[in-house]
């Protein structure tokens, strides 16, 4: 009977505490964040998370205009996305940050099109996130970009002149960058020998894959995929002793902090991406001090972004005079208006939005050289 | 040609992983006639052991494999202990979701532990290359390794349940366990040792499966144990010698698929062969036809 009254006095406690939490809050805008925190695609959720986290510790700081996050976990998962949406709703959330990947981000954009949300995701880079939606702005490149980017970049400076790719078709980023690669590949004259795919972010073994590009004679290998199968690539490249100008795009950003890698298999690897830990930028360089003093590592492209993203909404909240009584909708068409013409000088370079939701900016090409990022000029 | 036999290479270094796997879910499935679907969980618990014993505290290669293997070893008897035992009475359909549901729960515990960053593994294994006509063929050292563990654990398997006390032992818990107890066998102290067994093996799985492949998540584990589940049904599931030789087939058919199909296709033509192999021959290459008697 005495644990009971102790337990019903815990319990009391606990609601009364959190009723307090609650009453704190007022007087914040309240941002939605939603992505994978757990599951197999937490890599992702999290840094955006801890990115989002640090810009909002920043401008708390500063006085003034108070940001609240409501941080909800999708699990990469599309209906757990939707209810992720509809909790962070109910929380009274005015706008959002997310989702973190595109085919969640697909699914909800469509729902807070329909409820008039305003959303700004930080990395889904599909256009199918923003298309037909004018609620719905990005800060990562579009994949599409990628491609091109890459391909004029591969032209122009010379890079190779047989092209082999790698790409992970069963991943919308990977194929989006991979097919507006291939037709910039074609405009500019630059000759693919080798086209391979694997079905999964599993997929572990890549011999097969690296002995089409090493049989054709590609001199240089575009891998528009994530930095953990390129790893792989990278080792069973080199057990076959094959040794070609390896090419990767922002997903590639991270390799060099991939705990127990072997950073000389990565020497001489290029990467197209706008942001880089390893920079020297002052901005750059307080934000990774501040990201390794609070989580243990070091941020990637993800956290960067998720951080220009909590930004770039202060910047328009603050510009279009949305306090923390608007409601959503209200907020939505304010923020629309105000992204029309919003300019933000971020982590990830200079940012402004077309209307439809696409950003731009420009992405500079890294070479890694003695184990660190060098900027190719 | 040449190509070919890179291929087949290639094939055979898959396909020894998947052996390896196979061999501590058909040794467990043989004894204690359920299906661990954690298997995959406990060689990912084990490569991460052995990755910090490496990484954190500065063990050497052969000690950190040591260290894995103690841990997971402890770690299946607990499981068995806590999660298994606990149903020995019930349906196989129970034993088999609280499998399912305790592999989820070491992928999430791990996730909590390790983060969800994926982690680069150090090759354990220290011996180069072999090359073969004029550089054109490469053997990998963690190849050669995992073959060579692979026979080793085969023979030693086979004559410990085939020569040994408790190895005898074994095989009769699995033949009759109520037969068994008359007899003045302690039933769940096997059982709980082929979990023993069984796990030790699963770490040794880990650490090669990362060497060849060296990255490490808290999902590394599930996709090469439900493949070497597969193996283990082809070859003929509780059947020691079956796992190895299913092992090795699946990972060439995998590879040439890959090769001379579509490289798109390599998880399909796996699982192709798990359907075929059950609709043709059920007991797999090497199980034994089992009677029910009523």
């Amino acid at each position: 009977m005495k644990t009971r009254k102790l337990l019903a006095a815990v319990l009391a406690l606990a609601m009364a505490l959190s009723l307090c939490t609650a009453a704190s809050a007022e007087g914040a805008i309240k941002i939605g964040v939603i992505g994978p925190m757990t599951g197999g695609a937490a890599v992702y959720g999290t840094a955006v998370a801890n990115g989002a986290k640090i810009a909002v510790e920043e401008i708390n700081a500063l006085g003034g205009l108070q940001i609240e996050l409501d941080i909800q976990d999708d699990e990469h998962d599309a209906e757990k996305a939707i209810n992720a949406y509809n909790n962070t709703m109910d929380n009274d959330t005015q706008m959002i940050l997310g989702t973190v990947t595109t085919n969640p981000c697909i699914a909800v954009s469509a729902q807070a099109f329909e409820e008039r949300v305003f959303m700004l995701t930080p990395s889904a880079s599909s256009p199918k996130v923003t298309e037909g939606k004018d609620n719905m702005y990005q800060v990562c490149f579009t994949d599409p970009a990628q491609g091109v980017a890459s391909a004029e970049m591969i032209v122009e400076k010379k890079l190779g002149t047989k092209v082999g790719i790698i790409y992970n078709n069963s991943d919308a980023y990977s194929t989006g960058i991979y097919q507006s690669f291939i037709v910039k590949a074609k405009e500019l004259g630059l000759e693919v020998v080798a086209e391979t795919t694997f079905a999964s972010d599993d997929n572990a073994d890549f011999s097969v894959q690296i002995a089409a590009c090493k049989n054709a004679g590609a001199d240089l290998v575009f891998l528009p995929i994530y930095y953990t199968p390129a790893s792989l690539i990278l080792a069973q490249a080199k057990a076959v002793e094959y040794a070609p100008t390896f090419f990767g795009v922002d997903g590639m950003d991270g390799i060099l902090t991939l705990e127990g890698f072997d950073k000389s298999l990565a020497e001489g690897v290029m990467l197209l991406t706008p942001f880089s830990a390893a920079s020297t930028d002052e901005k750059t360089q307080s934000f990774v001090g501040k990201y390794v003093a609070a989580y243990g590592e070091e941020p990637n492209q993800f956290a960067a972004d998720a951080y220009d993203g909590i930004y770039a909404l202060y910047t328009a909240v603050q510009n279009a005079g949305i306090t923390p009584d608007t409601p959503a909708e209200e907020a939505c068409e304010k923020l629309i208006a105000e992204f029309a013409t919003l300019q933000v000088s971020g982590l990830t370079g200079e940012l402004a939005w077309a209307p439809s939701g696409e950003v731009t900016k420009v992405p500079y090409v890294y070479v890694i050289k003695d184990g660190a990022y060098a900027k190719m000029e | 040609m040449i190509t070919f036999l890179s291929y087949l290479c290639s094939g055979i270094s898959l396909g020894s992983i998947y052996a390896i796997i196979a061999l501590g879910y058909s040794m467990v499935y043989g004894i204690a006639k359920m299906l661990n679907f954690a298997h995959g969980d406990v060689i990912m618990i084990g490569a991460y052991i052995c990755f910090c014993a490496t990484q954190y505290w500065g063990m050497a290669p052969i000690t950190s494999v040591v260290v894995a293997m103690v841990v997971c070893t402890l770690l299946g008897v607990v499981i068995e202990r806590l999660a298994y035992k606990p149903l020995r009475a019930a349906s196989s359909l129970a034993v088999l979701i609280t499998a399912i549901g305790m592999s989820y729960l070491l992928q999430n515990s791990a996730l909590l532990i390790w983060g969800a960053n994926p982690k680069s593994f150090p090759s354990v294994v220290s011996i180069g290359s072999i090359s073969l006509f004029d550089g054109q063929l490469l053997i990998s050292g963690e190849t050669i390794v995992t073959v060579l563990a692979n026979i080793v654990i085969m023979i030693a398997l086979t004559l410990f349940t085939g020569k040994t006390k408790l190895g005898k032992a074994m095989r009769v818990v699995s033949e009759d366990k109520g037969a068994a107890e008359l007899m003045g066998i302690n039933v769940n102290a096997t059982i709980s040792l082929t979990f023993a067994i069984g796990s030790a093996l699963a770490a040794i799985a880990g650490v090669l499966l990362c060497s060849a492949y060296p990255a490490l998540t808290p999902t590394t584990g599930s996709m090469p144990g439900i493949k070497a589940f597969t193996a283990a049904v082809f070859g003929g599931i509780g059947s020691i010698p079956g796992a190895l030789i299913g092992g090795l087939l699946l990972g060439v058919i995998e590879i040439l698929g890959k090769a001379y199909v579509s490289t798109e296709l390599g998880d399909a033509f796996v699982f192709a062969v798990l359907i075929v192999v059950l609709l043709v021959k059920p007991t797999g290459l090497l199980g034994k036809k089992v009677h029910e008697k009523v």
